[in-house]
């Protein structure tokens, strides 16, 4: 079981030397290093970016965003059930469904209050 | 030495030849034990870092075939070498930094993308005992690790300082973080039927391929994986005649190549898990003897599925941004809810013995009901959508439209 994970940690380790050696290669040693203030500016329309770049955004995006953490933080609760499946009573799968109803309820609601409407 | 091993456990005969070479050669046994891990796990990532050269390969040929093109077919045979020179070339580009840049966000962003797609590799199971490692909470470790994805993505266009990639950005917040809800609502129909989250306990569990006793949460599954991957139709986070390239318009060198690395490899790591979780992964004739051939099937199955991603590619113009949210908060969202309830109902009747194609054979009769009342609820819907419309032209068309609505549920016990 130890074991399993500690696989895992190296793997992640691995998975980030991999791709990681290639931009270090790239960016020290093979690529050219003659950069100049155009050539490092923002790609556009070919004339200079006007304002700052990080504006206020759209409020529809926070709102999309704030219904998924609803979501997936009802569905990790969904995981643990799931596996326990085999041993639990109909009484749990009724009390479950339940929950997924009560979670439907809340899509119903963002739903009906306009929240899933793009404008 | 035995050779018939060779046959039936590849891996413990290579690690076994291999930890008696080490203490061979005065090596303690633990040491040992943490190199072959070492080794195993090198071989398995550089796997998925070299497999995505072979994959460009194949998708830009495959597509060539479908746009009536040759596609690439100079360098080596059948331009097989196409991919490793395009890569020697973009090593020896130039790395740009955009002036304002967030300089830590913007280095990490092409890295955290390709991590986020290898580390699923740790748990997939090529063959019963050809496996990274087999942890008891496979499924819910690929939902975790595989959202690091779209953290990248959101990176990478935050930090590039350029209003386009910003724009990309943003979408991916509507797009793929909405995508997400039905991905793993859909995954956890496999894990209620295996009853357990390991991804070799799911192949196991297959003695019925899961595409038959849950075909609705397959398919929800596979679209919602080609949604998260964000390649055609669902490629508004880098819709080149929108917003240019979005979140990579900045990336020069490597790090845009990582970026394709991550993308290809993403997109056969959906055709890979929709093998796993509902085509019976490894499962075969003579598959449990001979691993070989259960990698075989697993590639073959994988393939299939990495298939039919580049021809919805091929097929498909890309959606429009209210389009893709509604299909998935007004449509991929709710089934996949009522595909989860159907599920654990219509398991749990199943007497516990029963026969496995019995167990498939009700399972499929209740996907079957549920995709009748969604069919029956959107039709309903679109008659009602209908109406309004014709009501808005002709005077009285609105009150008809709303006795067919009370009309509607009172006839459906009928049918």
């Amino acid at each position: 079981m130890l074991n399993d994970w500690a696989f895992i940690g190296l793997f992640l380790i691995m998975a980030a030397i991999f791709p990681g050696a290639p931009i270090v290669l790239n960016s020290l040693i093979f690529g050219p290093k003659k950069s100049n203030p155009v050539k490092n500016s923002a790609y556009e329309c070919g004339i200079e970016t006007v304002g700052d770049t990080w504006v206020q955004f759209k409020v529809q995006y926070y709102i999309f965003a704030l219904v998924f953490v609803v979501f997936d933080v009802e569905t990790v609760f969904l995981f643990p059930f799931a596996v326990a499946f085999g041993q639990v009573g109909l009484f749990a799968v009724v009390e479950v469904v339940f929950f997924i109803l009560i979670l439907a309820a809340a899509l119903v609601y963002a739903w009906r209050k306009g929240a899933l409407q793009w404008v | 030495m035995d050779f018939s091993q060779l046959l039936s456990d590849p891996i413990g005969f290579i690690a076994g030849l291999l930890t008696g070479l080490l203490t061979g050669i005065g090596i303690p046994e633990p040491a040992a034990r943490v190199v072959l891990m070492v080794i195993g796990v090198i071989v398995v990532a550089s796997f998925c870092l070299v497999f995505p050269l072979f994959l460009i390969w194949f998708e830009r040929r495959i597509v060539a075939r479908m746009q009536d093109r040759m596609g690439p077919n100079r360098v080596g045979p059948q331009g097989l070498l196409q991919t490793i020179a395009d890569a020697l070339k973009l090593l020896t580009k130039e790395d740009i930094t955009p002036i304002g840049a967030d300089k830590i966000a913007y280095n990490i962003a092409p890295v955290l993308a390709v991590v986020a797609v290898i580390s699923i590799w740790a748990v997939i199971p090529f063959a019963h005992n050809i496996v990274g490692t087999d942890v008891n909470v496979g499924a819910l470790y690929i939902v975790s690790v595989g959202s690091l994805g779209t953290l990248a993505i959101m990176l990478g266009g935050w930090a590039s300082n350029n209003k386009y990639a910003l724009l990309g950005a943003f979408r991916t917040v509507a797009q793929l973080v909405s995508y997400e809800v039905p991905m793993i609502l859909s995954l956890l129909v496999p894990v209620i039927l295996a009853r357990s989250m390991g991804m070799n306990d799911i192949v196991r569990a297959q003695e019925v391929w899961f595409l038959v006793s849950a075909p609705i949460a397959a398919l929800i599954f596979f679209a919602s994986s080609v949604a998260e991957v964000g390649r055609t139709p669902f490629d508004l986070l880098e819709a080149e005649s929108e917003i240019v390239a979005g979140f990579h318009i900045e990336y020069s060198g490597m790090k845009f190549a990582m970026f394709f690395v991550a993308e290809f490899m993403h997109a056969f790591t959906v055709g890979a898990l929709t093998a796993i979780l509902f085509l019976g992964g490894w499962r075969g004739p003579f598959a449990e003897q001979y691993p070989i051939l259960g990698v075989i099937y697993f590639m073959l199955k994988a393939f299939a599925g990495y298939f039919f991603v580049i021809l919805l590619r091929a097929t498909l113009p890309r959606i429009r941004i209210d389009h893709m949210l509604d299909l998935n908060w007004k449509f991929l969202t709710p089934v996949s809810l009522g595909a989860v309830v159907f599920t654990i109902v219509a398991d749990k009747l199943i007497p516990l013995g029963a026969a496995p194609w019995f167990r498939a054979g009700v399972l499929f009769l209740a996907n079957l009901l549920l995709g009748w009342i969604t069919f029956w609820l959107l039709s309903g819907s679109a008659r009602r959508m209908r109406q309004a419309e014709e009501g808005g032209e002709a005077g009285h068309g609105e009150e008809h439209g709303g006795q067919a609505e009370e009309h509607a549920p009172a006839h459906a016990p009928a049918h």
